[in-house]
């Protein structure tokens, strides 16, 4: 590609806007945030993806000033934020309740951070004319929240966070209530005023269709720590555990134990009776030590005949779910493992040729899938 | 037929216990006084037929009100009396709501079981304790003394600085309770948004917690209104002789004087100056019900 990639967390020189170090945040005894070290860069726009209840909130709240962390040190442009109230932090968060003030009207809402900063009236007028018509409320602008949609009420809370242009801007389930063209086009005002701006985004979504369209990077989170940070591409592709393998995107797991067989190749014997199957690693994996192997159902491949590859299988067609612009197979092993294949209909009428209960081929290369330690 | 009967039991309701005797009381201030028993004429007789006695009533009583003096300055002194102490009354219980819905869950419903304690006993041994707090050498008195604040006693029990004080104390729940129930459902997350973007407390505080307690404030401040402004046990007890409320001109009227039409007639036009209040307070309530829909 040849022109200058984004990607300042290679830069060992680039300096971090958000620096999270050894952060620890307990309630009571329950520990919602464990010992979290992560930099976020300037201009990022990045992604928080985890389950529901894994801190994702608390960590946004860390950063706009409501909680502080209680071991470890956050720091905002090279500054310990520590006790630094929210009203003078440079952030911005949108509430994952949108935290819209019922007393005022549209207008008002989006304009209410920027009378707190002294902007001339006119300013502030166009300044909110300009939010409203991005998030195309502007036929809304007089009324109050609970005279509007909920949809509409997620836009005004946006707009509300967008309108002051803070350095860091936080989201919280931003296009949750939104139907899915409105959140498509929204992601994509969203990176464009991303571009536009500068501003550095911090997203949770629930939506992993949503990292990977709108993020630099992505982190995967558990039980209050980072499982693994990357770009969207990378944490598809090379997730570096089950979990991230098993959270992002659909997958199949396969078990067995790992053999060494030339460079960075392995063997996996996974069933008795079965060959075993070939992958390769770049991490090294010591023999006979148990993995798993991550193949996405979109690599492997499903045919009636057996096929010239790395790794084939055979099993009996169980299912088929057609979703329109591609089916996907599940396909039941002898070993009674159920292992899923994705195919395009390029045809109008899904592959008729394989249908339930038929007997399969499926195959996929060795470079097609992960392996996972334990 | 049954829902006939259900609308009707209010209406008969407030037929029995405010149209009845109020219009037996506007009656009253339409006659004269007179050495009789009930002390005042006309009685109403069948055998006069009732156009006789209809033709016996008129206004004499609400015109010699405006002829004297002490009845429009009690009128108003007891409006001064009532939105000063109304006043008074939103200033010490906001902060005390404002704590009560800050403090932490588990402590609420004691709190709220200590603002309702009070009314456990009676109102009337309540007020007359004041006098022992607020008298010459009352509690307050040797307090201050004690402690050298002051060298000769004060004078509060009997000043209008005593009715006051009774005042705020005997009506604070009222004040406290809808306060309260505002700020309790108020979502705190909009104290953080204002927060986020650029608030300090202090404006967060106006911008967004006030006046979305409003309706609170509203409620309270015409609960303590209505009562406080025809008060008569408190400056009876606690007022001076310079302490002039309409309510101590009217208990005056019917026991002292014994002048039922006059007394009925000062009742008639305190209802009617109460009726505006009331009104209002009702279409605050509305306001509220259909905002909350
Ligand atoms: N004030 C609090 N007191 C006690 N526990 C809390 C508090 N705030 C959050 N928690 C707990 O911390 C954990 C993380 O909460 P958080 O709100 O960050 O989750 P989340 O990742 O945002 O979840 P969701 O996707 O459902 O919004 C949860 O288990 C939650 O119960
Ligand atoms: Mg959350």
């Amino acid at each position: 590609m040849g022109q200058n990639v984004f990607a300042p967390w290679t830069d060992p020189a680039a300096e971090p806007l958000i620096r999270f170090q050894n952060v620890t945040k307990r309630f009571g005894s329950f520990v919602a945030i464990d010992d979290l070290t992560l930099d976020i860069y300037e201009q990022e726009f990045f992604a928080l993806l985890g389950p529901s209840g894994c801190g994702k909130t608390t960590l946004m709240r860390m950063l706009a000033g409501f909680e502080n962390a209680s071991e470890g040190r956050i720091e905002l442009a090279g500054q310990d934020i520590d006790g630094i109230p929210p009203n003078k932090r440079a952030v911005n968060m949108m509430f994952q309740s949108y935290a819209l003030f019922p007393h005022l009207s549209v207008w008002d809402n989006i304009a209410f951070g920027l009378r707190r900063d002294r902007m001339a009236k006119a300013e502030i007028d166009a300044r909110v004319d300009e939010m409203l018509k991005l998030t195309r409320l502007e036929s809304f602008a007089r009324r109050k929240p609970h005279q509007i949609s909920g949809g509409q009420r997620q836009r005004v809370a946006l707009a509300r966070s967008l309108a002051k242009a803070p350095k860091l801007l936080l989201l919280d389930e931003p296009l949750g209530a939104l139907d899915k063209k409105l959140r498509q086009e929204t992601q994509f005002e969203l990176m464009d005023i991303q571009e536009k701006t500068g501003t550095t985004f911090v997203i949770v979504t629930h939506d992993q269709e949503e990292a990977m369209t709108v993020a630099s990077r992505v982190a995967v989170m558990d039980h209050g720590r980072i499982i693994q940070v990357a770009t969207p591409e990378e944490i598809y592709e090379g997730p570096n555990s089950v979990y991230v393998a098993d959270f992002i995107g659909d997958v199949n797991l396969i078990e067995g134990r790992a053999t060494a067989s030339g460079e960075d190749g392995y063997s996996i014997e996974w069933a008795a009776g079965q060959p075993p199957l070939s992958a390769q690693s770049k991490r090294p994996f010591t023999d006979a030590q148990r993995c798993h192997l991550a193949v996405r159902p979109e690599k492997v491949a499903i045919s009636h005949d057996r096929p010239e590859a790395d790794n084939a299988v055979e099993g009996r067609v169980l299912d088929i779910a057609y979703l329109g612009n591609i089916s996907t197979y599940h396909v039941e092993l002898p070993s009674g493992l159920v292992i899923k294949a994705q195919a395009a209909n390029t045809r109008r009428i899904a592959r008729r040729d394989i249908t339930w209960e038929d007997t399969v081929w499926l195959s996929w290369s060795a470079s097609a899938a992960v392996m996972l330690a334990d | 037929m049954r829902r006939w009967v259900l609308i009707a039991v209010p209406y008969l309701w407030l037929l029995a216990l405010f149209l009845v005797p109020f219009v037996i009381v506007f009656k009253i201030s339409l006659s004269d006084v007179a050495l009789a028993r009930p002390p005042y004429i006309p009685q109403f007789s069948w055998d006069d037929g009732i156009w006789a006695f209809l033709r016996e009533l008129d206004f004499e009583n609400y015109i010699f009100l405006t002829t004297d003096s002490l009845y429009w300055k009690a009128y108003l002194s007891s409006l001064k009396i009532a939105v000063f102490s109304t006043f008074l009354t939103l200033l010490v219980g906001y902060p005390i709501a404002y704590g009560m819905a800050r403090a932490p869950e588990e402590w609420r419903p004691t709190l709220m079981m200590l603002v309702i304690l009070p009314f456990w006993t009676s109102f009337l041994i309540r007020v007359y304790s004041w006098m022992g707090i607020l008298s010459q050498e009352g509690y307050l008195n040797q307090i201050l003394m004690w402690t050298g604040i002051i060298s000769t006693p004060l004078t509060i029990l009997n000043t209008n600085t005593a009715v006051y004080v009774g005042i705020v104390y005997t009506y604070l729940p009222f004040m406290i309770l809808p306060i309260y129930a505002a700020l309790d459902r108020l979502d705190g997350s909009l104290i953080e948004a204002a927060e986020d973007l650029g608030c300090s407390r202090f404006q967060a505080f106006w911008l967004v917690t006030f006046p979305l307690s409003r309706n609170g404030v509203i409620a309270g401040s015409f609960l303590v209104f209505i009562p406080a402004l025809g008060e008569f046990v408190i400056p009876s007890i606690l007022g001076g002789s310079k302490t002039l409320m309409i309510g101590k001109v009217l208990w005056e009227e019917f026991f002292s004087n014994r002048d039922w039409p006059v007394a009925s007639a000062v009742a008639v036009v305190l209802l009617l100056i109460l009726v505006v209040p009331i009104v209002l307070f009702q279409r605050n309530q509305q306001r509220q019900a259909e905002a909350e829909q």
